[in-house]
């Protein structure tokens, strides 16, 4: 169960939304400007909203009635960017240890060895950040966000970046992640066609107002 | 005697000579290394945190650069001389003397030079991207391993080019220095006092030649060192 209920304001832009997922995977959709990277920074911890409720299944991260807010680096929730954010000046495989020494907190979903060999990043462990191509450089950020043995994992616009060839590896990816970690995938994407195939759950935003969610029943239907 | 021995006893340096030279490199040393933790604490302060009175503190760190530097080394003999607060407490618990001791003189430097490495440090933290320090939050890293591990080595072209500056600063103080410290020969003299003394000399002529001549080459070697190891960090950098 994802539950994601936010009110917030910055400058002139408002977004409110209340979002109830019970599925795995829930896909936020629509415009830029919709406020989708906006909810994942609120889930993340990143950004605090001036009100709302924030719980995955039984892990209550933000409640500002209840006065809850969690720390960013205690929610454990592996945020992995649209543009990657790797750090600079470490090797890939250092990137991907990063967040293992604080990953001790709860039971180990994710080993070294799975995430190398399901993204395929063993050729590039020994290199940095700069010698890697886009799509490269995504699947590193995937596999450093899954070694911080998430709760949850966030993923903005995973797609966006790759070229087409790419793009049905990467979907592929996220099905397989879905299918071999039991962890709940929120991802954004500005195509609704594009997550059809694998979302649980698809939540619609505009101009930050939820305009549709449509449960996994809906979603599966052709 | 010929032109050429004439040269080449001018090109000898006399022991009190020495003396000052190996003093100004160990005060600058000193000076720059001791002030280093401090400035690189308050540019990451300024740079990415909010506080009351951030202005003030801002203004503060930065007064020793506008201030005459006279004045600061007469503030320094009130505060850090024997009968000064901070003098005092500090030869109670340490030992730690400061007037008319090397010490003093570093002190000097230190505080002179601290603008200078503030600045440098703050753009070099400022230009860390936020996102990357966001990002290793979000891999659980506390403030404290993210500075460690990800502001830190990717400011260190900014920080190494402080604390050069804070070097090169503290060879040249002159000010500060012979107001806190005065110009005592084997005790506080420093290339800059003793060029100052030389020249004050009818003979100091070749004292003051061949002093200038080191301190030419100490600001090459610092500047050289500066870009080489900048040069090396980007490198990496560059993965």
């Amino acid at each position: 169960m994802i539950e994601i209920a936010v009110e917030h304001t910055q400058g002139d832009f408002t977004i409110a939304a209340d979002i109830r997922a019970s599925g795995r995977v829930l896909a936020l959709c629509g415009p830029s400007g919709a406020g989708k990277t906006t909810l994942l920074d609120v889930i993340a911890g990143l950004r605090r909203p001036r009100r709302g409720r924030v719980a995955v299944d039984e892990a209550v991260f933000l409640d500002t009635a209840r006065g809850i807010d969690v720390p960013a680096r205690l929610r454990r929730i592996g945020y992995v960017f649209q543009e990657a954010r790797l750090f600079p000046h470490l090797s890939v495989a250092h990137n991907l240890t990063y967040g293992a020494r604080f990953a001790s907190r709860g039971p180990k979903l994710v080993a070294f060895a799975d995430v190398v060999a399901l993204l395929g990043l063993e050729p590039l462990l020994a290199r940095g950040p700069a010698r890697l191509s886009g799509g490269e450089k995504q699947r590193v950020a995937i596999g450093r966000a899954l070694l911080s043995n998430p709760r949850v994992l966030l993923m903005d616009e995973p797609l966006n970046a790759i070229d087409d060839a790419r793009r049905q590896d990467i979907l592929h990816l996220i099905e397989t992640l879905r299918d071999a970690f039991a962890i709940p995938i929120i991802f954004v994407s500005h195509r609704v066609s594009e997550v059809e195939r694998l979302a649980s759950d698809i939540a619609e935003l505009e101009l930050g107002r939820l305009i549709a969610l449509r449960g996994p029943r809906e979603a599966e239907r052709p | 005697m010929s032109d050429g021995a004439a040269w080449s006893e001018a090109l000898i340096f006399s022991p009190a000579e020495w003396t000052a030279i190996f003093l100004s490199l160990k005060v600058a040393t000193v000076g720059a290394l001791a002030s280093l933790p401090f400035a690189v604490g308050l540019a990451w302060l300024l740079a990415r945190r909010r506080f009351p009175g951030k202005s003030l503190v801002n203004a503060l760190a930065h007064l020793p650069l506008v201030l005459p530097p006279v004045v600061t080394g007469w503030l320094l003999l009130i505060a850090f001389g024997r009968q000064g607060i901070f003098g005092r407490a500090l030869e109670a618990c340490c030992g730690l003397t400061f007037a008319f001791h090397w010490t003093g003189a570093a002190l000097a430097a230190a505080v002179m030079g601290f603008p200078l490495m503030v600045r440098a440090i703050r753009l070099s933290i400022e230009a860390v991207d936020a996102r990357l320090e966001q990002a290793a939050q979000t891999l659980g890293a506390p403030s404290w391993y993210i500075f460690a591990t990800v502001t830190l080595p990717l400011a260190a072209p900014g920080i190494i080019a402080g604390l050069i500056l804070g070097f090169a600063k503290a060879i040249g103080e002159f000010g500060a220095t012979i107001t806190f410290v005065a110009n005592i020969p084997g005790q506080t003299q420093t290339i800059a006092t003793a060029i100052y003394s030389a020249t004050q000399d009818p003979n100091g002529a070749a004292t003051t030649w061949r002093l200038t001549g080191i301190a030419l080459a100490i600001a090459f070697v610092a500047l050289f060192v500066s870009e080489a190891l900048a040069a090396r960090v980007a490198k990496r950098d560059a993965g």
